[in-house]
């Protein structure tokens, strides 16, 4: 009650205070979570839980934040971020998102991660036209324009990745023959139909492997993987399955091309479990610039980004990709916020957010760009190839785009 | 049948794996009739305890050892605390404290260890035994381990007194008191022996599926399934179970053409509820006779 009525007296004042200054705010358009002092962002992020370890993407983005208020605010208005804890359960989400929508009047919601919960909130979402932007996870559902024209994704999709790993073996191993281990649901899924469509049927998939989150390893799937004859692995599994494969397939004595999904090419948290030597000659593909890889030591982006950890997140981990992720993402957000000048409706941010040409970022690699469209819901599109040396990631080859049909 | 032998080894490596833990399954059972919904986090939660003492910098034995005692003492502990007082509280209240216990330790270690997966060392080494790949080292010393567990328990319970006594505690508390038995005793003893036993399934199974707060929450469901098979009152049981689990489960999943991959799980569960239906207190288990 207590607070009702705080809220009333909130926006009385607000409505006098926009009565007051009506006239020379003339050009100047708001929807709920904007003002002329203020931008209201929400955010849903798992601080707790089992997939705690992502919070430090929310942390990140909001010390990005601070450094945009300290330096002045996007268009003179001050970035107000409000991060709330899911734990990484769906139901939890939807409380939270309906909080920052209904409650705080937030703008919009931004980088709510996780694929089950960003599913959970995209009907509420577009029923309330509030948009979800650039939301943490990397299932290909996101950029669906035509039926959810206020859900954006921003990484590379899961079915753009699988592209370019078609696009490799055609040219490196047209003669090869693929075994495929994934996790059985929408994950895996959306990974092995990137495949099959990226090959367009040019190379044959001799055996198909599910596991299930329940199976307390993955051995007898690698071995049916082995026994099928193929040469070529592509291991689509979260970090603990994709660390048993790596380990099981050493074990076996067996030396296929290792093809390694994004998700799971953490070093720390996969490479090192499954043991350097194991993992040593394993492919996969990065977006962002690892902060651990030397050969970015000197470059001018990599500098500035340690700066700002420095600065505004020093607690925060400088060898985790996480941290660069979040650090993308923000600026990613600061662009569109720039871009839509005054006119901070939501359908005028929605509207920015799908007119992006061309953004180049610190943490992105070379040449990677950011390009969005009316109908190309998928911000960021280009990665290039990697191989583990045994110690760390090399990058090799070209920067590759995995455009999906939309 | 080259690819028939591998599955049905690695199926023993994994069935070996539940075997360790059926194995503390059947142990707190033996000593308190309940199964023990929190038994997979705390071993869990003991295989932290080993890798953080190597952590500080303790040898493996060292390390083994002492997450072994230390689970048993805090096994104890859990039963004095926590159980002890609502002893003669309904089923129900038993269940509803297990799975606070569950949330509990699998929070508390996530909190203190993170989530992340964490390589845990192996005395044996990893190195394949014959050549291809078939079984590897570590796997025949699991498979070693849990069979001397089972030999050792099979000791206690048929010719030790203090197993005797823990049988006749479990079967008929109130007759075995009258014979001079202290029950509370047996039943706290029976905690810290299934704690320990876990303590080492865990530091077992853990080089295979790595160690995260996690690593039991699946593993756990297929220790149950084959303490069942087996029967809850048989130790061999219970190992036989959880070698059968794994192996069946192997084979369904490679042999059964469409659904056998995607329903590995299922189909070794479907055989158990099989085997319950012809044998409802599992292979080798006693028929548990009420008199009312």
């Amino acid at each position: 009650m207590r607070n009702d009525r705080h809220w009333l007296m909130v926006a009385a004042a607000m409505a006098i205070a926009a009565l007051a200054t009506a006239p020379a705010a003339a050009q100047k358009k708001y929807d709920p979570g904007a003002s002329d002092s203020e931008i209201k962002i929400g955010n849903i992020m798992p601080y707790s839980g089992p997939a705690s370890a992502y919070g430090e993407i929310g942390k990140t983005e909001a010390a990005y934040f601070r450094k945009v208020n300290d330096e002045g605010g996007v268009n003179g208005r001050k970035i107000n971020f409000i991060s709330y804890d899911d734990a990484y359960s769906p139901p939890k989400t939807v409380e939270q998102a309906r909080k920052l929508v209904e409650s705080d009047e937030v703008l919009l919601i931004f980088q709510s991660l996780g694929t089950p919960s960003n599913t959970a909130i995209q009907r509420y979402m577009n029923a309330k036209k509030v948009p979800q932007l650039f939301v943490a996870t990397g299932a290909t559902k996101w950029n669906d324009p035509k039926h959810f024209p206020w859900t954006m994704g921003w990484q590379p999709s899961y079915q753009s990745e699988a592209h370019i790993y078609a696009q490799y073996l055609l040219k490196n191993h047209p003669q090869g023959k693929i075994g495929v281990l994934y996790q059985n649901d929408d994950y895996g899924k959306d990974y092995l139909k990137g495949l099959k469509d990226g090959l367009k049927g040019n190379m044959p998939i001799v055996a198909e492997a599910p596991y299930e989150t329940t199976d307390p390893t993955v051995d007898s799937q690698v071995i049916n993987l082995k026994a099928s004859g193929a040469d070529i692995v592509f291991n689509v599994a979260t970090p603990k399955f994709a660390a048993q494969a790596i380990k099981k397939i050493a074990e076996l004595g067996w030396k296929p091309v290792h093809l390694l999904n994004n998700v799971s090419n953490s070093v720390g948290s996969v490479l090192k479990p499954a043991g350097f030597d194991n993992a040593a000659g394993v492919l996969s593909t990065a977006y962002m610039k690892d902060p651990t890889d030397p050969t970015w030591k000197d470059d001018p982006g990599y500098k500035k980004w340690s700066a700002f950890m420095d600065k505004y997140y020093p607690d925060g981990d400088k060898t985790s990709t996480f941290t660069v992720y979040g650090y993308l993402a923000a600026q990613t957000l600061v662009a569109v916020l720039k871009q839509s000048g005054d006119n901070l409706t939501r359908e005028n941010v929605m509207k920015q957010a799908a007119s992006l040409k061309g953004l180049e970022f610190d943490m992105l690699l070379p040449g990677s760009r950011i390009n969005t469209g009316p109908n190309d819901f998928a911000p960021l599109k280009q990665m290039q190839m990697e191989r583990f040396n045994g110690e760390r990631w090399e990058l090799f080859g070209p920067l590759m785009s995995g455009e999906v049909g939309g | 049948m080259d690819l028939f032998l591998h599955q049905a080894l690695a199926g023993l490596a994994t069935g070996s794996i539940y075997a360790c833990l059926a194995l503390a399954i059947v142990m707190i059972y033996a000593a308190i009739n309940h199964l023990n919904f929190a038994q997979g986090e705390m071993a869990m939660f003991s295989t932290f305890i080993a890798w953080q003492l190597m952590q500080w910098g303790a040898p493996y034995l060292l390390a083994f050892v002492g997450a072994a005692a230390f689970s048993f003492v805090a096994g104890i502990a859990v039963e004095r605390v926590l159980f002890r007082p609502i002893h003669k509280a309904p089923v129900l209240s038993h269940i509803v404290l297990f799975i606070a216990l569950f949330a509990i330790l699998n929070s508390l270690a996530g909190f203190i260890w993170d989530y992340n997966v964490k390589s845990f060392p192996t005395p044996f080494g990893s190195r394949s035994l014959f050549g291809n790949g078939l079984v590897s080292s570590h796997d025949a010393g699991m498979m070693g381990v849990a069979f001397t567990m089972l030999v050792l328990l099979y000791v206690f319970f048929r010719h030790t007194r203090i197993g005797l006594a823990m049988r006749a505690a479990a079967a008929n508390p109130e007759s075995a008191r009258l014979a001079g038995v202290r029950v509370g005793r047996m039943i706290s003893l029976g905690w810290g022996m299934a704690a320990a036993i876990g303590a080492v399934a865990g530091i077992m199974i853990a080089p295979v599926v790595f160690l995260d707060p996690n690593m039991m929450t699946s593993i756990l469901v297929y220790g149950f399934a084959g303490a069942v098979v087996g029967g809850l009152t048989s130790p061999g049981g219970a190992v036989f179970g959880g070698l059968a689990v794994g192996i069946i489960e192997n084979l369904a999943g490679t042999y059964i053409p469409y659904v056998g991959r995607e329903l590995r799980l299922t189909i070794a569960l479907f055989i158990i509820v099989a085997v319950l239906t012809a044998k409802p207190s599992g292979l080798f288990g006693r028929a548990i006779v009420t008199r009312v």
